[in-house]
Formats: structure tokens, C-alpha cells, sequence
């Protein structure tokens, strides 16, 4: 194990990594509308997820993000190009539970819009398709990858979204069951 | 250190709206390539559009946009009531504006606070704020409540903050009550003295970068985000119906982006363009209240940007209050009728980062073609060239502060990536 003075700091700070849920929060194709609605869902829950999460990745809020081992990746938007299915495959193969967020990535549309166009307008696109290395088709994310949870709506859903969290909090040990009653979740 | 020859590439700013990234080659100390790449996927918005209903367009073309929808749902619709002549009644004009003022107290509080502000105070992200430090302790308590504020008033208004439901062509779906105009009320008062400490912050920020530019925005006889004429730094005063001859579209190859140019030349839209053009007829109690800030305009510093958007912050704030205070009933009106199928409509408006182009043209209520100039795609050529005189002014730093100078300077553009990859047009050359 380890000796006593280093093992009573090292154990404070495994309790302190193992009390919060590990995520990432991911955006491809899409207006990031769900992006939006999750800062201002912050304006009422930040503290509580200061002390709840650790957000490993999040280029919205921060810099140096790191993508490692994650409890919860919630991923917005559609995929359109291999290099985003690449970069979905990624997250995916790092975090325990993957949450579809919004109805870009739950659906794919409107981000998908493309896919209906007829075929004067997939050639008027063509072009753009090619240079940038695009997709035939846009997909959404269980096109790509296996999901876990989903939270629909153009924007997302907040309170569906709020019950999500709180379902993988009390899933992963973070907050026990009481607690989970005692938050802001609607119907509970 | 002094840096002479490295290339440096910056792949994913953060802290922005959506994907961008900048790929710079220095050689002898001179910048010899620099690219700035908006590198959101296209959603096509322009295309799909077209054999649509009117009556869907509005909230199909606020789904450009996550952050400053609400813009393009409110010029989506002026474009609309153009072309097929209906005139919005005076309530319909004022519950658009209070509107339009809940976004931009939300928008910009989200910049200013979540994007910005770590640059101010040295932290990577609003996350490490120090709150047993007084003035990051104040400042983060600050950010949810001026975005609260902003954030309710839309949802008083406009039913949501993203995508608002209530507003329609002709008027809207649903009306305020009372609670709602009184929470916002409520709400404001708290977020004002927080906007006053904001303008102060931003007010002594040193960050510093001249650009010799034009600035464009829209100019009307009061500080108005929906209406009027638009006017250049240089001199001009356009109608908005011809704005986009003045506007020569520029592809640029690595961008997934549009550029523009104003009479063949970089310019500058947003707050600053706004605050340069119009900052005498801000509210009496933020000039009063903002009264040294002011002083530093018209100002060609590029990071003024923020300080003007949290001068609106506190403009916005005053406006909505003396809108509410005077007046607490809104009652339902029905929504006005077209009195015609047919036409060319023209929206300009300002969005929270500057001038918002949309036109349509329409035939038996279906939409034939679209037009959308949105402002980071404005603003994207003078952001690429005043890159090469950051870069070139940060030589005799690390790579990783070069890096970090790079972000802070896009930043202060507030650039949205989903807007300005909407759409591309299709020619290449």
C-alpha cells in the first residue's frame, strides 16, 4: 500500500476524485442550442455541480480539457464526416455511459436536412462535400455508436436532461438515493 | 525567448461557439501564412429552406443558431412581414424588443463571464474561480445572476430563451403574464448593481489591440437593435434594403465559412461597431452609471469589444426596466394578416455580435430563394488579418503563450462558428 502520512492524503484525494462523476460534454453538427441550455441550467445548479462533477472535458467552459476515462460523455449534434464517427468512436471507447443529447444527435434532424435534399440540390452541394471530405449522409449518433440515455428536444429537453444526470449520479454512487430526492428534478 | 522560424497550430479554440481553428507559419520573425479556419460542418440551411411554408420558416432558420436564435427568428420574421407587407403593431414592436434585450443581457453575460473573464483573471475557466478570493467570489455570483435575468426576460416574452416559441409573423402565439413581468422585474433590479461592477471590470482590463478599421451598424434615433439605417465609421448611411450590394461575398478556400467585405475592405460589426456609432443615445441612467467607460469611445481597441457588450449589458438592463415599470399589461392581439402572397423581404437587425442579413424571396407563401450574411462570417476576414499583428506582437513568447494570445484575441471577436457555417456559397474559384 503506502506509508501512513502520504496514504491518509493520497486516500483524501481518491475519496475526492470518487465522490464526483467523471464527464465530457461534446458538441458536432448542430447550433448548440443544447450547449446553451446547459449554461443557463448552470445559473441554478452550478455550485451543486462544482461539487457533484468533474468536467473533464468541456470546450465550451475551459482549455485544457482531457479526454480520458469518463464515467458520462453527453454528446450533441449529428455526425457528418468519417473524422467525427472517428472522434464519436473515441469518446465512446473512453466513457461507461454515452448520453444523446438534443435532437440533432437523437434524431439527426435538422442537422440531417441534407440527407432529404432531391438530386438538383445534393449536386448543388456536391462541391462543399467534397472539399471539406463530408459524409454521404448526416447520422445521428446510434447510427455511430451504442447510447446509452437520450434526451430529446430542439433545444434539449431540461428537465429530462436534469433526470438523466441525476439517474447517472445515483448510478455511479456519487449522491445517494435520498439525496437524489432532495434535488431540483421534477416529478421526484 | 525570441522565436523566428516555428509553425504553430491552434486546432480547436475554446470558449467560443462552435469549431474554429488557426494554422500560422512564422519565418525570420515574420508571419509568411496564416489561416483562420471556421470549421463547423454546414447544415444547409439556405437550401433547405427553399418550397417551405412561410409560415415554418422563422423557426427553422432559428435553428442556425444556438446562442443568438432568437436574432434570427426576430430577422427571419421582419424579413417575412417584408416582403408580404405587414406592418407589426406598436406592442408587437415593444415585446420584441424586451425580446431582444433578454438576449443580449444573456448572451453577452455568457461571453463576458464564461468565455472572457478567465482571460481577465488568469484561470483557464470560470470553473477554478477562486471564491475564497473576494472579487472572483463576487464576479462568479454575478455571472448567474446577470444571465438569469436576460434569461427569464425571454422566457417571459418569448417563452424560452432558445428557440422562442411564442413569436410568429404578424405577432405572436402567447402573451406575458403578469408573475412572469414581475420575476423579470425582480430579476433585472438584482442584475443591475452586477452589470455596473461588469462595465468596471472590463473597464480596467489593459488588454490592447488597434485596429484601424470601419465599423458598421445599424443606427436609428434611439439605441435600437431591431431598426433603422446602416451606418459605417466612414461616413455612410445605407437603407438596410441595400446593404448586401455594399457587402462583396469573398470565398475563402480552408474556411467552412463565408467572408465578407465593406466597400473591399475588412470591417468590424458588433457591440464596439455599435457603442462607436451610437454610444450618445445609450439609456440616461447607464450613461450615467458607465459614465468613464464611455469616455474610451469611439475606440479602435478590438478588445473594447467586451467592454461595449457589458455596457449593453447595463443598457439593456435600464431599458427593460423603464419599459416594465411603465407598463404591466400586454394584452392579446391577433396576429396581422398578409395583405399579399408574393414578394422580396429584406431583415437586417443587429444580433448580439453585429449585423444579421436575412433575405427572402417568396412566392404563393413558399419561400423561393434565401439569402443570410450573418456577423462572424463580417468579421471573419479583419479577425484573420489582425491574427498576423498578434502573432507577429507575441514573438518573444513561449509557444504555449503565443497560443493562449491567439485564443484571447478570437475571443474578444465573440465569434459564433455555427452561424457563420450555416451555409457556403457554392462557387468555387
Amino acid at each position: 500500500m503506502w506509508k501512513k502520512a502520504e496514504g491518509i492524503r493520497m486516500t483524501e484525494e481518491i475519496q475526492d476524485l470518487q465522490k464526483k462523476l467523471r464527464i465530457g460534454w461534446f458538441s458536432f453538427t448542430c447550433c448548440e442550442d443544447s450547449t446553451i441550455m446547459m449554461t443557463e441550467l448552470m445559473n441554478d445548479h452550478f455550485f451543486e455541480w462544482k461539487r457533484l462533477l468533474d468536467i473533464r472535458h468541456a470546450k465550451v467552459l475551459k482549455t485544457k480539457n482531457n479526454l480520458d476515462s469518463l464515467d458520462v460523455a453527453f454528446v450533441e449534434g449529428a455526425i457528418s464526416s468519417d473524422a467525427q464517427a472517428e472522434k464519436l468512436k473515441k469518446i465512446r471507447s473512453v466513457s461507461k455511459k454515452l448520453v444523446a443529447i438534443g435532437s440533432c444527435a437523437v434524431t439527426g434532424f435538422p442537422s440531417a436536412q441534407r440527407n432529404l435534399f432531391d438530386q438538383a440540390t445534393k449536386a448543388e452541394i456536391q462541391p462543399i462535400l467534397d472539399r471539406f471530405r463530408y459524409a454521404d449522409k448526416v447520422l445521428k449518433l446510434d447510427e455511430v455508436v451504442p447510447v446509452d440515455a437520450v434526451v430529446p428536444g430542439c433545444p434539449m429537453d431540461t428537465d429530462i436532461f436534469l433526470e438523466v444526470l441525476n439517474q447517472m449520479l445515483t448510478e455511479f454512487g456519487i449522491i445517494p438515493f435520498r439525496e437524489r430526492n432532495s434535488l431540483d428534478v421534477p416529478g421526484t | 525567448m525570441h522565436n523566428s522560424n516555428f509553425d504553430l497550430s491552434v486546432e480547436e479554440i475554446s470558449k467560443i461557439e462552435g469549431t474554429a481553428g488557426m494554422q500560422v507559419k512564422v519565418r525570420e520573425g515574420k508571419v509568411e501564412d496564416l489561416k483562420l479556419s471556421l470549421s463547423d460542418y454546414k447544415r444547409f440551411y439556405t437550401q433547405a429552406i427553399r418550397g417551405k411554408p412561410i409560415s415554418g420558416v422563422p423557426q427553422l432558420l432559428a435553428r442556425i443558431c444556438g446562442t443568438c436564435s432568437n436574432a434570427h427568428l426576430l430577422c427571419s420574421i421582419q424579413s417575412v412581414e417584408k416582403a408580404i407587407a405587414i406592418l407589426p403593431s406598436k406592442q408587437t414592436k415593444l415585446i420584441r424588443r424586451l425580446i431582444t434585450n433578454g438576449l443580449m443581457i444573456r448572451d453577452h453575460g455568457l461571453h463576458l463571464y464564461v468565455f472572457s473573464l478567465p482571460d481577465v483573471l488568469g484561470r483557464d475557466s470560470i470553473l477554478e474561480f477562486d471564491e475564497s478570493n473576494e472579487l472572483e467570489h463576487q464576479l462568479l455570483h454575478d455571472t448567474f445572476t446577470v444571465k438569469a435575468a436576460g434569461n427569464q426576460l425571454s422566457i417571459a416574452f418569448g417563452g424560452r430563451s432558445v428557440h422562442a416559441p411564442y413569436p410568429m409573423i404578424g405577432g405572436f402565439t402567447q402573451f406575458p403574464q403578469r408573475e412572469e413581468i414581475e420575476k423579470s422585474l425582480k430579476l433585472l433590479r438584482k442584475a443591475r448593481p452586477a452589470a455596473v461592477r461588469l462595465v468596471q471590470v472590463f473597464s480596467d482590463c489593459q488588454f490592447e489591440f488597434l485596429d484601424e478599421t470601419t465599423f458598421v451598424a445599424l443606427k436609428a434615433g434611439d439605441y435600437n437593435f431591431l431598426e433603422g439605417d446602416v451606418a459605417a465609421s466612414s461616413g455612410e448611411m445605407i437603407p438596410e434594403s441595400q446593404l448586401r450590394e455594399h457587402l462583396e461575398h469573398t470565398v475563402i478556400p480552408y474556411s467552412q465559412a463565408s467572408g465578407y467585405k465593406f466597400k473591399g475592405s475588412a470591417y468590424m460589426v458588433g457591440a464596439l461597431a455599435r457603442i462607436n456609432l451610437s454610444k450618445d443615445l445609450l439609456h440616461p441612467n447607464t450613461k450615467r452609471d458607465a459614465g468613464q467607460a464611455l469616455e474610451k469611445f469611439p475606440s479602435k481597441n478590438v478588445f473594447h469589444n467586451n467592454l461595449a457588450q457589458a455596457i449593453e449589458v447595463l443598457h439593456c438592463i435600464d431599458e427593460s426596466l423603464e419599459l416594465l415599470e411603465n407598463r404591466k399589461e400586454f394584452p392579446p392581439e391577433a396576429p396581422l394578416a398578409a395583405a399579399q402572397s408574393d414578394g422580396i423581404g429584406v431583415g437586417v437587425i443587429e444580433a448580439p455580435r453585429g449585423l444579421l442579413y436575412h433575405r427572402l424571396e417568396i412566392k404563393d407563401r413558399k419561400v423561393v430563394s434565401a439569402e443570410i450574411a450573418v456577423p462572424t462570417g463580417q468579421n471573419q476576414i479583419s479577425m484573420e488579418k489582425n491574427l498576423v499583428g498578434v502573432v507577429e506582437g507575441n514573438l518573444d513568447k513561449e509557444k504555449e503563450q503565443i497560443s493562449f494570445e491567439i485564443e484571447k484575441f478570437v475571443r474578444a471577436y465573440d465569434p459564433c462558428i455555427s452561424c457563420a457555417t450555416h451555409f457556403l456559397k457554392i462557387k468555387w474559384t
